[in-house]
């Protein structure tokens, strides 16, 4: 009952948010053209592919620097649904209107992107995360390449031409439901007994295998969702764009997320959040520098990371340590009252006696 | 109820254990004393799965368990404190409880078991909010056992527990093991500090360089000329 109280309050308080945010921004940067709006479109992207990898690297502790092959794998994926079986999916709901026709298509995309790149997450994840150490690095590395390589040789896929042609079903509404998803999924998940099993498979693995937690079987569920919402993230930056390009998926990206969830805070949902928007804003803000712009853009982050080594939020959640706070406060109130109370016992028993 | 049958173990080429052999009563505290590298620690492993002897057998409960892994061990009712205490630096005391209870679905009964680590670790219910990696090296040792209880083990493995300590601490933590193990929960307890562990059990192994050299009673052994002259320091 709670926890259907709680679902019900998120989905809730999910789409206050979704309106109030759509409100808004119909009247400031939609209006105010295009450019805002993508900036806004891609800094959602972003945001779920920080967020998703920071479940396997921040929570999990597993290091994956692949992350850029399964958003290019769930890009390439729906993009193909959309195109090559978007006629057909349209003309067995043809009793729809043209809208419900594009949500169909797209959720069908989304689908096929989501269960592509959750099994080339078990694919990758199952032999490199039954070791220790820094083989998931190495393989999921080579995993990024290897993906860019081969849909850079299909041709039904554009190859080296790119994937032109995709229609353009995805829209602010479609990037910032994923957003509130995959927060609300890691919210939980953290907060669940898988969650705690991640965690402390990123503190101590040998301490988490003699509590009884199953290490392979939490990093490669780990490794998985995170996967599966980084493919998401794809199919709806291409069918945001319209156009893919393996350019756009080279390890670099997966660098950038990286970056991304490191000046946040490893670990913090909300510091991968406040990474994804800083750094997509970020080296736009600093479009006013022209050709200095990458090298100031890279000095920010340098200096984010002298200073702050931790990241922006540090490692912690700021609603934990709220809470922790809160509890201590809640402790010591027991205390003091546990201490009043005896003590004001004790003349009692002296009279007695 | 926890017996070793000629167990061998390797790292790679490296022969750590050579036909170890002993066993653990139920509801005493056994002890493995022995020199830096002897092999105490792998002997802990080894039951608990965390390295495979390439030869004998590991019986708990008349059950074979080598082979089996870590996670069903620790499902079978064996909890270890390792070396160094582990515990998990980034999360709380009170989260660190609750990952040593990962097992128990019942929240209710959760809550109760942290009362008892509380009750016998008062120290801990002090510093419930707080970052595990900054609680002191005993307090820490004490969050390691406490963790190892809530999984209600029947046999409890600790590796070093007064590995680091200062005198005052290392009496504590000895006091709370005596207290587990009379709470029913029989003990193997492996110590460098041999003159405590000695005190503190009733049967005791030495170990050097991955064999059994000696077994008995503790009081024999304590009184053993050999024993003394190596590990007593007399």
């Amino acid at each position: 009952m709670k926890r259907l109280l709680w679902i019900a309050g998120t989905i809730g308080a999910l789409l206050l948010l979704q309106w109030g945010a759509t409100a808004l921004l119909l009247d400031g940067p939609i209006r105010q053209g295009p450019y805002y709006y993508q900036i806004i479109i891609l800094a959602g992207i972003n945001i779920v592919l920080a967020v998703s990898l920071n479940l396997t690297n921040g929570i999990a502790g597993q290091f994956s620097i692949g992350h850029a092959g399964f958003f290019a794998v769930g890009a390439y994926m729906a993009a193909s649904v959309s195109y090559y079986g978007g006629p057909a999916i349209r003309g067995a709901v043809s009793f729809l209107p043209l809208v419900g026709q594009d949500t169909v298509v797209l959720i069908l995309a989304l689908a096929a992107a989501a269960l592509a790149t959750a099994l080339a997450g078990l694919l990758v994840g199952i032999p490199s995360l039954r070791l220790r150490g820094d083989y998931l690095a190495i393989v999921t590395l080579g995993f990024g390449e290897i993906i860019r390589v081969l849909i850079l040789n299909i041709d039904a896929v554009g190859g080296a031409r790119g994937f032109s042609g995709i229609p353009k079903l995805s829209n602010f509404f479609w990037v910032y439901l994923l957003v509130a998803a995959v927060i609300a999924t890691v919210w939980n998940l953290v907060r669940s007994s898988y969650g705690r099993a991640f965690q402390a498979i990123r503190e101590n693995e040998i301490a988490a295998q003699a509590m009884g937690v199953d290490v392979t079987r939490h990093k490669v569920l780990a490794f998985v969702i995170s996967s599966m919402f980084a493919g998401m993230a794809g199919c709806l930056f291409g069918h945001y764009t319209m156009y893919l390009h393996t350019n756009s998926f080279t390890f670099v990206k997966s660098f950038e997320i990286i970056i991304m969830i490191a000046i946040g805070g490893l670990g913090s949902i909300e510091g991968a959040v406040l990474g994804a928007v800083l750094l997509t804003v970020l080296p736009e803000a600093f479009r006013g520098f022209e050709g200095y712009r990458m090298i100031v853009y890279s000095l920010a982050v340098i200096l984010i990371m002298i200073y702050r080594p931790q990241g922006i939020l540090g490692q912690v959640s700021v609603i934990k340590r709220v809470r922790a706070h809160f509890i201590t406060k809640k402790a010591a109130r027991e205390a003091a009252t546990k201490a009043a109370s005896s003590a004001a016992k004790m003349p009692v028993k002296a009279e007695g006696a | 109820m926890l017996t070793l049958k000629n167990i061998s173990t390797r790292y790679g080429a490296i022969k750590a254990l050579t036909d170890v052999s002993l066993e653990v009563e139920k509801g005493a505290v056994a002890t493995l004393i022995g020199a830096n590298g002897a092999g105490k620690s792998t002997t802990l492993r080894s039951i608990m799965g965390l390295c495979q002897p390439y030869e004998g057998e590991v019986l708990f409960e008349g059950k074979k368990i080598n082979g089996i892994p870590t996670h069903r061990i620790a499902a079978m009712g064996i909890a270890l404190v390792p070396e160094g205490r582990a515990v998990f630096a980034n999360l709380t005391v009170l989260e660190n409880l609750e990952l040593g209870g990962y097992l128990q679905r019942d929240h209710g009964k959760l809550k109760r078991d942290i009362e008892h680590v509380y009750e016998v670790f008062p120290r801990l219910k002090e510093r419930l909010a707080q970052m595990a990696g900054t609680l002191s090296g005993g307090e820490q040792q004490m969050l390691a056992i406490g963790r190892a209880l809530m999984a209600h083990p029947r046999l409890l493995l600790l590796d070093e527990p007064s590995l680091g300590l200062a005198p005052l601490m290392v009496h504590a933590i000895f006091e709370a093991i005596d207290r587990i193990n009379k709470e029913g929960t029989t003990v193997l307890l492996v110590e460098q500090n041999a003159n405590l562990a000695l005190k503190r059990s009733q049967k005791a192994y030495v170990l050097e360089t991955g064999r059994i050299i000696m077994q008995g009673s503790s009081a024999e052994l304590a009184n053993d000329p050999r024993v003394k002259e190596a590990y007593l320091g007399d």
